[in-house]
């Protein structure tokens, strides 16, 4: 009966509209100095003194080099690209796994009931800190730092990887836990279970596939800065495309370049393959 | 497992802060391996009392003792251990939808077995032969390496239902255990779930909304309204102008007992769709 009578006081019109307009244009407000203060004028790139070069620049990309000599040698770099970035990223986990688990607030025993103790939630706060701080130095200056320790290589590529890659997969993986079906974990935590198990048996099997992909993205992402590395002399595939811009050696650039075309593509296949076996 | 409550206030497990109590001063006593029903129309708390009795929310006002020890006075590890001795199976199933069943149904006992041995049992469940005579208990220990997102709602609830089972718990709290399954379904589960707890020597408190199955089941019945107790009688003495006053206004979830109580059809088919539960 109460029901009905609400029913009926209601107006007939969106009362969160008003909301929706003024985000619009506060949004709008926001956007327009950020456009002018990073300079975005599009047109620049039409414009025919800056249209010659590039199209020099881009001409000088083919034909590809595709000898046998060169392809060898590009195979042997991608190897240690694909190499760098899946040893980085296994690092990357080994950080990102414990620091994830430990600041997901559903495996909260204490947070069970109200709110959560104030040594955890101390504890929380600051695996989140060690996450953005390892997260923030971006992977260009780990790198830049250990060739100075250990020297040209990949293992300065590795360990750069590592590092960033670490902060950024626990921040991620922490928010995709906290973010799924939390129901079975706490039902599990709620009946006695430690927060291990619970992770392994509500968590995980909820969030695994989202996990899954997530991950096979960041190896992609790897892969690609890798070849970032390389400009600082990490080794592999990005080592030798800065030689060859070095030469003015187009050719060769654009044999790298459909090589990473090719990574990315199969890191793409890979993904959805994971993501129907989990699914 | 003891259970007594003392003027008992608590708020419902998603309601916010500030909220009205949807328990209100109750008061309560079961003894070891004693067998309960909780009658009520929607809202009148029974969610509430069950997530209390599990000690998976804190009471704002009132005493709660399981085995004449208050829960909310120990400390934090040794009140997550009592946890793993009582047992709470919510209305929707909490199964995760890509575990297969034999998994979703040992993760009861969880609670009992190390870290390192639940991990093993991952990769071979080591209780086979427990989770399949749990699922036999409910008749669907054909599904026991299905995936939990291919069973109906039904098989879902049941599956749920063995999994308390294999908990082996002291206090065992079902929140609506039939709500998904058709009559005969219904009854052989509730048979099931009263045999094994009478066995185990458990005690079974399960909310119902399906009151004559409430009265031929259980022994005792709680009648909830509006976060008090309205009455606490032997499932004999609960007399149809009892529960018509149990469930005055919400004359349409008694479901059932119409032919007891003598109620015009226009009542119960009342024009709001919508039951908040």
């Amino acid at each position: 009966m109460r029901r009905a009578a609400s029913a009926s006081t209601i107006a007939l019109r969106d009362p969160a509209w008003a909301g929706r307009v003024f985000w619009l244009l506060a949004a709008a407000v926001v956007l327009w100095p950020l456009l002018v203060l990073a300079e975005f004028k599009p047109w620049v790139l039409l414009s025919p003194e800056s249209l010659k070069p590039t199209l020099r620049f881009v001409a000088d990309f083919f034909p590809p080099r595709v000898d046998a000599e060169f392809l060898l040698l590009v195979a042997r770099e991608t190897w240690r690209t694909v190499a760098i970035a899946t040893a980085g990223l296994a690092l990357a986990m080994l950080i990102a796994v414990p620091l994830a688990l430990l600041s997901v607030r559903v495996l909260s025993v204490s947070a069970l009931a109200g709110r959560m103790a104030a040594m955890p939630a101390l504890m929380r706060i600051g695996v989140r800190g060690v996450l953005i701080v390892l997260r923030s130095v971006p992977e260009l200056i780990w790198a830049l730092v250990f060739v100075r320790v250990v020297g040209l290589g990949p293992t300065s590529g590795v360990l750069a990887i590592a590092l960033t890659y670490g902060g950024m997969l626990g921040k991620v993986y922490a928010d995709i836990l906290e973010s799924g079906e939390t129901h079975a974990t706490t039902s599990l935590l709620r009946n006695g279970a430690g927060r291990l198990q619970a992770f392994f048996y509500g968590l995980l099997p909820t969030s695994a596939a989202e996990l899954t992909s997530y991950t096979v993205y960041r190896w992609e992402c790897a892969i690609r800065s890798s070849a970032v590395l390389g400009f600082v002399g990490a080794g592999g595939l990005g080592q030798q495309i800065d030689s060859s811009m070095k030469m003015f050696n187009g050719a060769e650039v654009s044999t790298m370049l459909l090589v990473f075309v090719a990574l990315v593509a199969l890191t793409d296949r890979l993904s959805s393959w994971l993501r129907k076996a989990l699914g | 497992m003891k259970v007594t409550l003392e003027g008992i206030s608590a708020r419902h497990p998603a309601a916010r802060a500030g909220s009205p109590a949807a328990l209100d001063g109750l008061s309560l006593a079961l003894s070891a391996g004693e067998q309960v029903a909780v009658i009520g129309p929607s809202g009148a708390g029974k969610t509430t009392l069950l997530h209390l009795l599990a000690c998976a929310i804190q009471p704002s006002a009132g005493h709660l003792e399981l085995d004449d020890r208050d829960p909310w006075q120990l400390p934090r590890r040794a009140l997550q251990r009592l946890r793993g001795t009582l047992f709470l199976a919510p209305q929707v199933p909490p199964l995760p939808p890509r575990q297969r069943v034999v998994t979703a149904v040992l993760a009861g006992r969880l609670p009992r077995i190390s870290l390192a041995h639940s991990l093993r049992s991952l990769f071979y469940p080591t209780g086979l032969a427990q989770a399949e005579a749990a699922l036999a208990r409910f008749d669907i220990s054909d599904k026991l390496f299905a995936r939990v997102d291919r069973l109906s709602g039904g098989e879902r609830q049941r599956v749920a239902l063995a999994r308390a089972l294999v908990a082996q718990p002291r206090l065992l709290l079902v929140d609506e255990p039939l709500s998904a399954l058709d009559p005969t379904r219904a009854g052989q589960a509730i048979a099931s779930l009263t045999e094994a707890a009478r066995e185990s020597g458990a005690t079974l408190v399960t909310t119902m909304h399906d009151v004559p199955v409430a009265l031929a089941n259980f022994p005792r019945i709680l009648g909830l309204r509006g976060g008090a107790l309205a009455f606490d009688l032997p499932a004999a003495a609960v007399t149809p102008e009892r529960l018509e006053a149990l469930y005055a206004q919400h004359l349409d979830e008694l479901k059932g007992v119409h032919s007891l109580l003598d109620v015009p059809p226009a009542v119960t088919q009342s024009p709001v769709a919508m039951t908040c539960r």
